[in-house]
């Protein structure tokens, strides 16, 4: 039973599905994170409040957990397929061209874009769930003061540019990732092709736009 | 053939003793080419003058030179059968290019395709994946009743696109994986489209898959390459059927892969 499953694990057709789905899974977690973002936006209680609700829960542990296991399949799987790639073909060819009819930006560059994804993510956890403390009172309970981490951070211009240009390359994952995710679970058909590729487009833009929103408030909103 | 319009070129084409010879690029000129002539008649062109120099003439895959017999290649200027759409190499005519171009030949390239000579590669893996599952098995005997197995006009038409797949690899050559998933795809879903292939459509699209991926073939990353440099214009909706026909048969068929 455990080897007949590995058969199909090993599989290309199947370690692409594995991919799609814990990347369509990932684009939920962005979803999701969001719309916590958009809190900063209501004011530091609400955003403080959110942050301490969710990290007071004993079930973030298990929700934390989840999240990284469908990280390290995405990221682990993403290096299994890129490295099989390159050695598909060990001798490369003297002159490539690009039809213009297929490949597009977003699609030829998903390994950089991932690895890019991949040291924001790091640097991300540092600053933030990692970064400095500061405590705020809310309704006589002590908190932690999220909303002054992030806010302080964000008044150095790098900061903010570094942000905006992961938040780029996220988007530009996302745009080809969200229609390549259905397409290698099989999900084709020329009723709903054309829109496939549009929502993958603007949920890119609007993951990205609204990701690029936090940073430039925070620092528009000075040292408040 | 008036003489007016002939064109000269620059060759620069890959030579290569044997499959264990490294090769490399060599230049060629070669004068009074035709417009009127096809890539290939341009190659016997160039040959006739090396045999007549008394240097080795340079090793090309061809047979029907009508487009459709698939054993045409070359990635021409790094385009697999050339700059035309929906073109085979022989049916690339020479008035494609100017006088003076630098036209860059190159043989197919994939570690599933070993350049036996020069730019001639074999592509004897596809012929595996074939005999891996790509058939129906049928009773032989009296021709069944015409009509007696009713098939859809939509599926029948589906079909015939899927089969219109000639099996010359530019798809993998074109693919930056060297993934040869169109190629399988065309020929799974020729058969799984029609009543037909049914009843051994579990197993074929997963010992298809399986010996695809033994032979070294690199993994499809929905870029449609593929589909944008396939001489026949085979689509990747045929990658996507396979993909869900393969989720579905390892999900509830009987049938396992072979291992
Ligand atoms: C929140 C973050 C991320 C999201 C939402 C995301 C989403 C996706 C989606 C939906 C796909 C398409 C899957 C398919 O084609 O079937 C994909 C593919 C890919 N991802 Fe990500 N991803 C993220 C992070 C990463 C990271 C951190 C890496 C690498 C270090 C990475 C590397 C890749 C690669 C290389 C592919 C292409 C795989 C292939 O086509 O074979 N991704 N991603
Ligand atoms: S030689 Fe037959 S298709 Fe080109």
């Amino acid at each position: 039973m455990a080897s007949k499953l590995c058969t199909y694990l090993k599989a290309s057709v199947v370690k692409k599905q594995v991919m799609a789905v814990t990347g369509l899974l990932l684009c939920g977690f962005l979803v999701s994170h969001l719309i916590g973002n958009c809190l900063i936006y209501v004011g530091s209680d609400a955003f403080n409040t959110y942050a301490h609700a969710l990290t007071s829960n004993k079930l973030i542990y298990v929700a934390e957990a989840i999240l990284a296991a469908i990280f390290f399949t995405h990221i682990g799987l993403a290096i299994k397929l890129t490295v099989e790639n390159k050695k598909a073909r060990p001798v490369q060819y003297y002159m490539k061209q690009k039809t213009g009819r297929g490949a597009t930006f977003a699609s030829s560059t998903m390994p950089y874009t991932g690895m890019l994804i991949l040291v924001f993510l790091i640097i991300h956890l540092i600053n933030f769930k990692f970064g400095p403390v500061y405590m705020t009172q809310i309704d006589g309970i002590e908190v932690r003061d999220l909303h002054k981490t992030v806010v302080l951070y964000f008044q150095s211009p790098l900061n903010v540019l570094w942000y905006v240009i992961a938040m780029i390359a996220l988007g530009i994952h996302v745009s080809h990732g969200f229609w390549s995710a259905f397409q290698s679970l099989g999900f084709s058909h020329p009723k709903y092709n054309c829109g496939l590729k549009l929502i993958s487009k603007l949920f890119a833009v609007v993951i990205a736009l609204g990701y690029i929103a936090l940073p430039i408030y925070c620092y528009l909103l000075g040292g408040k | 053939m008036s003489s007016d319009n002939l064109m000269t070129l620059n060759l620069k084409i890959w030579r290569q003793q044997n499959s264990k010879d490294s090769g490399k690029i060599q230049d060629y000129v070669l004068e009074g080419v035709s417009p009127d002539s096809s890539f290939l008649e341009m190659l016997d062109q160039l040959n006739e003058k090396l045999i007549a120099e008394g240097i080795d003439p340079v090793s090309f895959d061809h047979d029907c030179r009508e487009g459709i017999c698939g054993m045409c290649s070359l990635m021409i200027n790094g385009q697999a059968h050339g700059p035309e759409r929906e073109t085979t190499t022989c049916q690339l005519h020479m008035r494609k290019f100017n006088d003076g171009d630098t036209v860059v030949i190159e043989p197919f390239r994939a570690r599933a395709f070993p350049v036996l000579k020069d730019l001639m590669v074999d592509r004897g893996a596809f012929d595996e994946i074939i005999a891996a599952g790509g058939f129906t098995n049928v009773n032989t005997g009296n021709a069944p009743d015409a009509n007696s197995i009713l098939i859809p006009q939509s599926d029948a038409e589906l079909a015939m696109d899927a089969a219109a797949c000639i099996g010359c690899g530019a798809c993998v050559a074109s693919c930056k994986n060297a993934s040869a998933m169109l190629f399988v795809s065309a020929k799974v879903s020729q058969l799984a489209l029609l009543p037909q292939g049914q009843v051994e459509a579990d197993q074929r699209v997963q010992n298809m898959v399986a010996k695809m991926d033994e032979l070294g073939f690199g993994n499809c990353t929905n870029e449609a390459e593929c589909e944008a440099s396939c001489p026949k214009g085979i689509s990747i909706s045929n990658i996507a059927r396979m993909n869900r026909d393969y989720l579905s048969a390892a999900v509830k068929s009987k049938a396992e892969p072979k291992a």
